[in-house]
C-alpha cells in the first residue's frame, strides 16, 4: 500500500515536471504554432540563472526566489528577442522555424559550455527543501512537494492571464483568427512578441525548479525537449486543460512502468503509446478550432 | 505513371560503368592470408616520434575525458623535459572522438594512417573502445586505454592501465561482505559496464552467502531518479552498489537525499565517481559514501605528492587529480619504459619486452602483466570527506594481479 | 497555414530538375553529360587519387549522401519534414550488420557472435536474429524493412492527415524509442557499444585495403543508381504531383487524387534509401550503434540537405556530404567554433536560403529583377 501511495507521489511530481517544462510551449507551440527547439536552452538559461544568483547571495531560500523572477526576465528576453530576430520572419513556414531554432539551440549550447564550462556545475538547495515529510508512512521529498505547488501555481496564473486580463483576450483573439484581430486593431506583431516573452519566460522558471532534482548543465534543456512537445501535442494544441491532464496522466503512466518494469521499457512504452494515441485522436485530448491548419 | 523511366539510355550507361568497376576491384576472402593487410608504418624516421591522444574533447563525455588528455599531456611534457624516448622527443597529436562511437573508429584510423603515431593513448566509455579495437588490431598499432572497465576482454593490441574487474569490483565486494553489509541492491547506467559488472556482482553474490535485491537501469542522461529511489528504499538492502554514470548521479543522489537515505542509514558504493565527479555533484549529497578506485588524490607517497603538484602547476591549483587520470599518466610511463627496453619503437617488440615492466607509479608500484598487458593494481576503497576529497578506508594490502576472465575465480565459472 | 516549407517563389529557382519534361535542346545532354563527369569523378578518379584513409571517409559521407537523395524527394519535392531518417538508418544497418556478425561467427565456428558470448544471453541466438544468417534475406531486409516500417507509419499518419508539425515531432519521438530500446537490449543488440568489429563482408576479407576499396566502389555506384532513380522520380508525373501535394494539398484533393498516397510513396522510397546507406554504413565505417540512431542524428541527416539545398537532388547530396567533411576536419582544430558554424549554417541556411546554397545564383539573380517573395507571401500565410 506504501509502495502505491509513494509511487503514485513520484508520478505526481514526475507529472509536475512535464507540466512546468510544457507550460511555456503551450503558449508558444500550442497557442502561436511555433516549434521553438531552442525552448530547452530557455530552460538551461533558467537554470545557470540559479547558479548565478548564489554566488553573490549566500542564502539559498533568498537565491532561489530571487531566481525564479529573474529567470524569467531572462529567458523571456531571450525569447523575445529570438522572436525578433527570427521566428517572426518565418511564420509561414513552421517546419522551418522547427529547424532554425534548433540551430539556434545548438549554438546556445555551445555558448553555455563556453561562458560555464563543459562540466555540470551545481547549486545549493535551500536545507528547507532537501528533507522531506512523512504523511501516512508515504516520504513526500519537500523539493517535489515544491515543484508539484509551483506548476500549479503558474497554470492558474496563465489560465487568469488568458482569462480575464486584456492581454489574453488580444492573445486568444490573435489564435483564432489573426486578420480579423489585426482588422480590429489589435498589434498582432506586439502581442506576438508578448506571448513569446511569457512562454519562454515560463521556460526559465521551470529551469529555475528543475535544479531541485538534477544536474545544472549545457545539455539539461535538451533532455527535457521531446517530451515537453509530446505533453502538448497530446494534450491537444492550444488547451492548457489538455496539457495539464496529459502531463500527469504520463507522469503516472511512466511510474507506474517504471516501477513494474524497467525505466527504459517504460520509456519506450510510452513514446510508442503517445504515437499509437495521436493515431486515435489526432488532434490530441482537446481540440480548439481554428481557422488555421496547424 | 507513364513518365517515369524517360531516359533510359542515361541508367544504361551507369549499370555498364557499376559493373566494370565492381569486376577490377576484388581482394583478399576472408580466412585467407592477411598478413600483407598489416596497416600503416608508424614513421620513426625524423628527431621527434608522434604519439596520439585520442579523447572526447565536445560532447557529453568532455567532462570526463578532458581531464584524462590533460594527465596525458603532462606525462607527454616530464618525458620530452626528461630527454624524450629513446632519444626522440614526442610530438602529441590530438585527435576528438567528441563523445561519439564512430568518430573515435575514424579518428583512431587517422591518428594512425595519417598522422603515423607510434602509439595511442585514450579512450574512455567501453562503447569507444570496442568501436576501435577492430581498427588497432587491423593495423597492427598500439592503444594504452587508462579507465577501469568491465573486463572480459584482452587484445592483443591494447594495454589496459585502468582496472580490470577483479582490481575493483570483486575487492569492492569483498569489503562490503566483511562490513557485513551482504544485502545488495544495483543501480546503473543502461550500458556495457554497469551491466556487465552486475553480471559479475550477481555471480559473486550467489557464491559468498549475499543476496542482491533488485537491479534497475538508468537510460545515459537520465535525470528522474524518482521511482529507482522508491524502489531501493523498499526493498531493504544493506548497501547500493553504484555504477551509474556522470550526470545521472546528480539527479540520483539529489533524489536520495530528498528521500531522506544517508550514508549512515544505507551506504551507496559507486565505481564511477571520482574527485572531479564529486566536486560536480556536490559534496552536500556525497558526504560518507563509499568508491573504489585504484588511486585517490590523498594515496600517500612522494610519487603522488609529485604528480598532483605537477598537475596543479599545469592545469590550476583548484584542479583535483583522479583515478582514470592518474592511469592516463603512467600509461604514458609504462610505455616509455618498454619501448626503452625493447630498445625499439617496434609494435611486437615492445609487446615482447612489456612484461615485468615496473614503473613507481602515484598509486604505488605498478607491474605490467605481459600475458593479459593488463596492469597489477591495489584496490582501495574511499570514503568522501566533507572538504570533497576522497579518503581511503581499506585497500587490498598490495598490487592484484590482473584476471580480466576471473578465470582465478572459482565462483565465477560459468559466468 | 499549409504543410509548404519553401515559399513558391524559389521552388522554380529550386535546381535544374525542378522544370518541365520538355526542356530545351541543350539541356538533354547537359544534365547526362554533368552525371557521367560525377561518375567518372567518384568511381574512376577518386580511388586513383584518394589514400586508403581518405576513401574510407569518403565512402561514409557517401553513405549520409544517399540519405539525403531520400530527403530530397521527401522533403525538398514532398515537404514531408522527416525528422526520423535515423531509424530507417539504423534499422537498415542493424540488419546488415546482424548478418556480418553471423557470417563472421559461422566462419570461426562459433555458435553465437562474440558479443553474445561476452554479454551472455539465454538460450541460444534469439529467433529474430536466425533469418539473418541468409545473406539473401539480410540484404533484401535493409531495404525492406524500413520500407515496411515507413509504410506502416505513413498509411497510419498520412491517412488520419496528421500535419507536418506533429509528424516532425513524431518522427523524433520514434527515433528516440528506437535507440532507447537498442541501448536496453544489450544482451541481443550490442547496447550502446553497437555492433562493431567486422571481419569479413560476403566472403571478403574487409581487413584487406583493397576490399575497403571495393565497398568504396559499390558505395559510389550505389548513390549514383539512386541519384538517377530520384531524378527519374522528380521529372515524372508523380514528381509534379509530389510538389503539387507539397504546395497546396487540399488542392490536390479537390482535384480528385490522394495526397496521402502520394505522400506515403515518397516517404517509403526515402526510407528504403536511408536503410540502404545504413547497410552500407556499415562495412565502410565498421560500426553501426544507437548513437547514430537517435534525435540528434536524425535532425544530422536533413542539415546537409538544407545546407546544398533541399530540392535539389545535386544540392542536397553535396551539401551532406560537404557538412559531413566540415564536421570530421574543423571540429579537431576547432571543436567550439564548428558547432558555432554548424548552428548558424542551419539558420542561414533554413532561414534565409530555403533553397539552399544551390538556389545561391538564382536568389541573387532574382533580387535584382523583382521582388517576387514578397508578391507571393499572401498566399502561403
Amino acid at each position: 500500500m506504501t509502495v502505491i501511495l509513494n509511487q503514485s507521489f513520484t508520478g505526481v511530481s514526475i507529472g509536475a515536471v512535464l507540466l512546468l517544462i510544457a507550460l511555456g510551449l503551450t503558449l508558444t507551440f500550442g497557442q502561436m504554432g511555433v516549434i521553438n527547439m531552442a525552448h530547452g536552452e530557455f530552460i538551461m538559461a533558467g537554470a545557470y540563472t540559479t547558479y548565478v544568483l548564489q554566488k553573490p547571495i549566500e542564502n539559498a531560500g533568498i537565491s532561489l526566489l530571487l531566481a525564479l523572477p529573474v529567470a524569467f526576465l531572462v529567458a523571456g528576453s531571450m525569447g523575445a528577442l529570438l522572436e525578433w530576430l527570427l521566428i517572426r520572419r518565418l511564420y509561414a513556414r513552421p517546419l522551418d522555424t522547427l529547424l532554425v531554432t534548433w540551430g539556434v539551440s545548438l549554438m546556445l549550447q555551445q555558448l553555455a559550455r563556453d561562458v560555464f564550462g563543459a562540466p555540470n556545475v551545481q547549486t545549493t538547495a535551500p536545507d528547507l527543501l532537501t528533507g522531506s515529510v512523512s504523511v501516512a508512512g508515504v516520504t513526500l521529498a519537500n523539493s517535489r512537494l515544491f515543484i508539484l505547488g509551483f506548476a500549479l501555481l503558474c497554470v492558474c496564473g496563465l489560465a487568469a492571464i488568458l482569462r480575464v486580463t486584456p492581454l489574453g483576450r488580444r492573445i486568444r483573439a490573435v489564435v483564432q483568427n489573426r486578420d480579423l484581430a489585426e482588422v480590429s486593431g489589435i498589434a498582432t506583431g506586439r502581442v506576438d512578441r508578448t506571448t513569446f516573452f511569457i512562454g519562454s519566460g515560463l521556460a526559465g522558471m521551470a529551469g529555475v525548479a528543475l535544479t531541485l532534482i538534477g544536474p545544472i548543465g549545457p545539455t539539461t534543456g535538451t533532455n527535457y525537449i521531446v517530451d515537453a512537445f509530446l505533453v502538448v501535442v497530446v494534450g491537444g494544441i492550444g488547451r492548457l486543460r489538455g496539457a495539464v491532464i496529459t502531463a500527469f496522466v504520463l507522469g503516472l503512466l511512466q511510474s507506474v512502468l517504471e516501477y513494474s518494469t524497467t525505466v527504459s521499457v517504460a520509456k519506450v512504452v510510452v513514446l510508442v503509446g503517445i504515437v499509437a494515441f495521436l493515431q486515435w485522436r489526432p488532434q490530441g485530448l482537446y481540440t480548439v478550432r481554428t481557422r488555421s491548419l496547424v | 505513371m507513364s513518365g517515369l523511366i524517360t531516359r533510359r539510355g542515361l541508367l544504361t550507361g551507369i549499370s555498364a560503368l557499376g559493373a566494370g568497376a565492381v569486376l577490377s576491384a576484388c581482394g583478399a576472402k576472408t580466412g585467407s592470408d592477411t598478413s600483407k593487410a598489416a596497416g600503416a608504418k608508424a614513421d620513426t624516421s625524423g628527431d621527434t616520434v608522434k604519439v596520439g591522444l585520442l579523447n572526447s574533447l565536445s560532447g557529453t563525455m568532455a567532462i570526463s575525458e578532458v581531464t584524462v588528455h590533460n594527465a596525458l599531456l603532462l606525462a607527454v611534457k616530464e618525458i620530452n623535459a626528461a630527454g624524450g624516448v629513446l632519444g626522440k622527443k614526442l610530438e602529441p597529436v590530438s585527435q576528438d572522438g567528441a563523445s561519439d562511437w564512430p568518430t573515435f573508429a575514424e579518428k583512431a584510423q587517422a591518428l594512425i594512417t595519417d598522422s603515423k603515431v607510434v602509439a595511442t593513448f585514450g579512450c574512455w566509455t567501453s562503447a569507444s573502445r570496442k568501436a576501435v579495437k577492430p581498427v588497432f588490431e587491423r593495423n597492427k598499432s598500439l592503444l594504452f586505454y587508462p579507465v577501469q572497465y568491465e573486463g572480459l576482454e584482452q587484445s592483443p593490441y591494447i594495454f589496459y592501465s585502468g582496472a580490470t574487474t577483479n582490481q575493483q569490483i570483486v575487492p569492492a565486494l569483498d569489503y562490503l561482505k566483511k562490513q557485513g553489509l551482504t544485502k545488495l541492491y544495483l543501480v546503473g547506467s543502461d550500458y556495457v559496464f554497469p551491466r556487465t559488472a552486475n553480471k559479475i556482482i550477481k555471480t559473486y553474490a550467489k557464491a559468498n552467502g549475499m543476496e542482491v535485491l533488485g537491479e534497475d537501469y538508468a537510460p545515459l542522461g537520465s535525470t528522474e531518479f524518482a521511482t529507482i529511489v522508491n524502489k531501493v528504499k523498499g526493498a531493504g538492502a544493506d548497501a547500493v552498489f553504484n555504477t551509474l554514470n556522470g550526470d545521472s548521479n546528480v539527479a540520483f543522489f539529489k533524489e536520495y537525499k530528498s528521500a531522506g537515505l544517508t550514508a549512515k542509514k544505507l551506504p551507496v558504493l559507486s565505481v564511477s565517481i571520482a574527485e572531479e565527479e564529486v566536486k560536480s555533484i556536490g559534496t552536500q549529497y556525497l558526504e560518507g559514501q563509499l568508491t573504489a578506485w585504484n588511486y585517490y588524490q590523498t594515496t600517500p607517497g612522494a610519487a603522488n605528492e609529485k604528480f598532483v603538484a605537477a598537475y596543479r602547476a599545469a592545469y590550476g591549483k583548484d584542479k583535483p587529480t583522479s583515478d582514470p587520470m592518474e592511469a592516463a599518466y603512467i600509461s604514458v610511463h609504462l610505455w616509455k619504459a618498454m619501448v626503452e627496453k625493447a630498445g625499439s619503437f617496434d609494435v611486437e617488440k615492445v609487446k615482447a619486452a612489456s612484461d615485468g615492466i615496473e614503473f613507481d607509479a602515484p598509486e604505488g608500484k605498478v607491474t605490467v602483466d605481459g600475458a593479459t598487458q593488463h596492469v597489477h593494481k591495489t584496490a582501495r576503497i574511499g570514503k568522501v570527506t566533507a572538504s570533497g576529497l576522497i579518503e581511503e578506508v581499506w585497500n587490498s594490502g598490495g598490487p592484484i594481479k590482473p584476471d580480466p576472465y576471473l578465470k582465478g575465480y572459482d565462483w565465477a565459472a560459468d559466468l | 497555414m499549409t504543410t509548404t516549407s519553401t515559399p513558391p517563389a524559389t521552388v522554380p529557382a529550386a535546381g535544374p530538375p525542378a522544370g518541365p519534361p520538355d526542356r530545351p535542346f541543350q539541356n538533354r545532354f547537359r544534365i547526362p553529360a554533368a552525371f557521367l563527369l560525377g561518375a567518372v569523378l567518384l568511381v574512376g578518379v577518386a580511388p586513383l587519387v584518394l589514400s586508403d584513409f581518405r576513401l574510407g571517409l569518403l565512402a561514409k559521407y557517401l553513405c549520409y549522401g544517399i540519405v539525403a537523395v531520400g530527403v530530397s524527394l521527401a522533403w525538398g519535392r514532398g515537404g514531408l519534414l522527416v525528422l526520423g531518417q535515423g531509424v530507417f538508418f539504423g534499422l537498415g544497418g542493424y540488419a546488415m550488420a546482424m548478418h556480418l556478425k553471423l557470417a563472421d561467427a559461422a566462419a570461426t565456428g562459433q555458435p553465437l557472435p562474440d558479443f553474445m558470448q561476452l554479454y551472455g544471453t539465454e538460450g541460444g541466438l534469439p529467433w529474430w536474429w536466425q533469418p539473418f544468417a541468409n545473406p539473401a534475406f539480410a540484404l533484401a531486409m535493409t531495404v525492406l524493412l524500413p520500407m515496411a516500417v515507413a509504410a506502416l507509419l505513413g498509411v497510419l499518419v498520412f491517412r488520419r492527415r496528421v500535419k507536418g508539425a506533429y509528424f516532425a515531432i513524431l518522427s523524433q519521438a520514434l527515433a528516440a524509442a528506437l535507440a532507447i530500446w537498442l541501448v536496453g537490449q544489450q544482451a541481443t543488440t550490442g547496447g550502446t557499444n553497437g555492433l562493431t568489429d567486422f571481419q569479413g563482408f560476403f566472403g571478403y576479407d574487409l581487413n584487406d585495403p583493397v576490399n575497403q576499396r571495393m565497398v568504396y566502389v559499390i558505395i559510389a555506384i550505389v548513390l549514383l543508381l539512386l541519384m538517377a532513380l530520384a531524378r527519374q522520380l522528380f521529372v515524372s508525373r508523380y514528381g509534379e504531383l509530389l510538389i503539387a501535394v507539397r504546395d497546396s494539398e487540399e488542392r490536390v484533393r479537390f482535384l480528385g487524387y490522394n495526397p496521402a498516397n502520394v505522400k506515403l510513396v515518397a516517404y517509403v522510397v526515402a526510407a528504403g534509401m536511408a536503410g540502404l546507406a545504413g547497410a552500407l554504413f556499415v562495412p565502410a565505417v565498421g560500426i553501426i550503434s544507437p548513437a547514430l540512431i537517435g534525435i540528434v542524428p536524425s535532425i544530422g541527416f536533413v542539415i546537409g540537405a538544407a545546407v546544398g539545398g533541399r530540392a535539389s537532388l545535386v544540392g542536397a547530396v553535396l551539401g551532406a556530404i560537404a557538412v559531413a567533411w566540415a564536421q570530421s576536419t574543423l571540429s579537431d582544430a576547432w571543436p567550439a567554433g564548428w558547432t558555432y558554424l554548424q548552428g548558424l549554417l542551419f539558420v542561414v541556411a533554413v532561414g534565409f536560403l530555403p533553397g539552399g546554397l544551390a538556389s545561391l545564383t538564382t536568389v541573387l539573380r532574382r533580387r535584382r529583377s523583382t521582388d517576387g517573395v514578397r508578391a507571393t507571401k499572401g498566399v502561403t500565410a
